[in-house]
């Protein structure tokens, strides 16, 4: 890591932890706020966030360990999440899965080469009368089909990258219907 | 039948501000005989007088006490609480102020979970507005009451909707299950007496507040009052939220939302029950089949043994990995499933594993642990025929 990029986070969960509060009971919204910006946790930060609260670093690591929001290692900027429990998966997840991996070039659990996608299972994300159903970070995608994922994805690259200009995630969220 | 109307029915007719200013009219003791009298129940599941835990929480010694409302709905299968949270934010919020009274805290958390993320700037949205109503923060209603509310996000860990799983992820620690007694009523968030309830537990309690103990209880059964929603998902013409008095059969269910013809179905999500097509007379209730909400359909073409797969993968997944039965129970009922998927499982295998089943359903720490092997024992109950003796791995 650059001397300015640790020098940024320290002054992020400086600024954080001022924000939420120096106890324990802060530790995950603390968390929460740094794999939002850097989309992962590392030693470095657990180090840090121990160090402001005064407690054990082993303590920070466990509880990143357990969550499976909170990573250790680095997850790309768009964090695609489809799910896999009984609904979705009868409603079809598994075609859904499978344009995902092509249409991304990975499995899942992996992160693509440039740092944009990763894709991971999803344990019941409460769409599943509107399923299959994905989450792209907090965006959540009701009625997917295989021939969607392209646009999704698409989507998501105009939002980063050389494109990126007027859009943003949330005007291509599509409506929840309840 | 052609179906039922969809959606929050009750809630949306009810008037957040009506239940709140009827509880402000009326004594902490008023509120708490009010709830007691409707018998309501808890509405995540596992059906724990309301009133109950408000009458300990309220009589437990302390100067600090707390308002918990678990919107960590992750049980497969339900997700009525995100369009309660969508739809009727402010009757949540009501009945947690209501709640704040009742016990005598000043201070409330909604436990969001992480996969409602976008929920939480609408949500924030409402408490602001309430702040400027006036009906959170200091003195409201012009009385000598306050009551706050804030938002705390979950990161993604089923078992945090386990109560005490919960309050230890607020204070900041792994979602591990503490021993209970003693209870959140007494030792709660950070040692104080806590109240956790579900989001529509709340929702009802404010209902019961504008609309009376007795409009309440009049709705449902004798042990299950008010009326109920149920997140219907699966093989059927119509699923989505859908409000029915407690006690209503599953058959009836079916006809509504368009599932006839079912070869079964699941009553209370990964935890709960299968309940196949010959019992459809039963009904749905904290006598019977009980659930927080959960009603998943499985038309006449499922594979069963597909179907206990997918909830053990889930179990194994979700497990805090706390206590042995539920951690290594789960994985060994998963690994039997793909013995009989393969059709190497013999029927003393069999037996063997519905006796593990058992035990984990006695022995682990948590509801989570006990709830886990529900859906394998009852599919194995009711379907056995269909799941041993493969020939060659099917897919369904």
């Amino acid at each position: 890591m650059l001397v300015t990029e640790q020098h940024r986070l320290t002054e992020d969960i400086g600024a954080w932890v001022a924000r939420h509060g120096a106890s324990q009971a802060s530790l995950i919204p603390v968390l929460q706020e740094i794999q939002a910006k850097y989309h992962q946790i590392s030693e470095y930060a657990m180090q840090e966030v121990a160090d402001r609260m005064g407690i054990h670093p082993v303590e920070v690591y466990s509880v990143v360990t357990f969550y499976s929001f909170l990573n250790t290692d680095i997850r790309g900027r768009f964090v695609i999440r489809l799910c896999r429990t009984i609904s979705c998966d009868m409603a079809g997840k598994d075609r859904v899965a499978r344009q995902l991996e092509n249409d991304l070039g990975i499995a899942f659990g992996e992160t693509t080469a440039d740092g944009k996608f990763t894709l991971e299972w999803a344990n019941c994300i409460g769409m599943c009368d509107q399923g299959p159903a994905l989450l792209v970070n907090d965006a959540v995608y009701p009625h997917v089909t295989p021939d969607k994922v392209a646009e999704i994805i698409e989507q998501c690259r105009k939002v980063f990258g050389p494109l990126a200009v007027h859009h943003s995630l949330a005007n291509g969220r599509r409506e929840v219907r309840s | 039948m052609t179906g039922a109307p969809q959606g929050l029915l009750t809630f949306a007719a009810i008037d957040a501000d009506a239940a709140l200013a009827a509880a402000l009219a009326t004594s902490r003791a008023g509120i708490l005989a009010e709830i007691a009298a409707s018998k309501l129940k808890g509405r995540g599941g596992a059906g724990f007088p309301t009133g109950v835990k408000w009458n300990l929480a309220a009589a437990a010694k302390g100067e600090v006490k707390f308002v918990v409302c678990n919107a960590d709905e992750g049980e497969p299968g339900t997700f009525k609480d995100r369009v309660i949270l969508s739809e009727v934010p402010d009757l949540v919020f009501a009945g947690m102020t209501i709640g704040g009274v009742a016990i005598g805290a000043r201070r409330g958390i909604l436990y969001l979970r992480g996969e409602y993320l976008y929920l939480r700037s609408p949500l924030e949205a409402v408490l602001a507005r309430r702040r400027q109503r006036g009906l959170l923060g200091e003195g409201i209603g012009g009385g000598d009451i306050a009551f706050d509310i804030e938002i705390r996000m979950g990161s993604g860990a089923y078992v945090c909707g386990e109560e005490t799983a919960l309050i230890e992820s607020l204070e900041g620690h792994r979602g591990e299950p503490r021993n209970r007694p003693p209870f959140p009523v007494d030792t709660g968030y950070f040692g104080r007496p806590t109240i956790v309830n579900n989001v529509e537990t709340f929702a009802c309690a404010a209902a019961i507040m504008a609309k009376g103990a007795a409009w309440f209880a009049a709705i449902g059964t004798e042990r299950s009052t008010g009326p109920k929603l149920f997140s219907v998902s699966g093989d059927c013409a119509r699923p989505g939220v859908y409000e029915f008095p407690m006690g209503i059969t599953v058959a009836g269910l079916l006809a509504a939302v368009g599932g006839e013809g079912a070869k079964a179905v699941e009553v209370g999500g990964a935890s709960g029950r299968c309940v196949p097509a010959a019992e459809f007379d039963r009904t749905i209730c904290f006598e019977d089949a009980s659930t927080g909400g959960s009603v998943i359909v499985f038309g006449p073409e499922r594979d069963m043994l597909h179907v206990a797969k997918n909830f053990m993968e889930f179990f194994v997944e979700e497990s805090c990995g706390q206590c042995a039965p539920c951690r290594e129970g789960n994985a060994k009922i998963l690994e039997g499933i793909e013995m009989l998927e393969q059709g190497r499982c013999s029927a003393r295998y069999l037996s063997e594993l519905e006796t593990l089943g058992e035990v984990m359903q006695c022995a682990s720490k948590c509801g989570l642990g006990q709830s886990s092997p529900n859906a394998f024992l009852s599919i194995v109950h009711h379907f056995r025929d269909e799941i041993m003796g493969r020939t060659a791995s099917r897919s369904s």
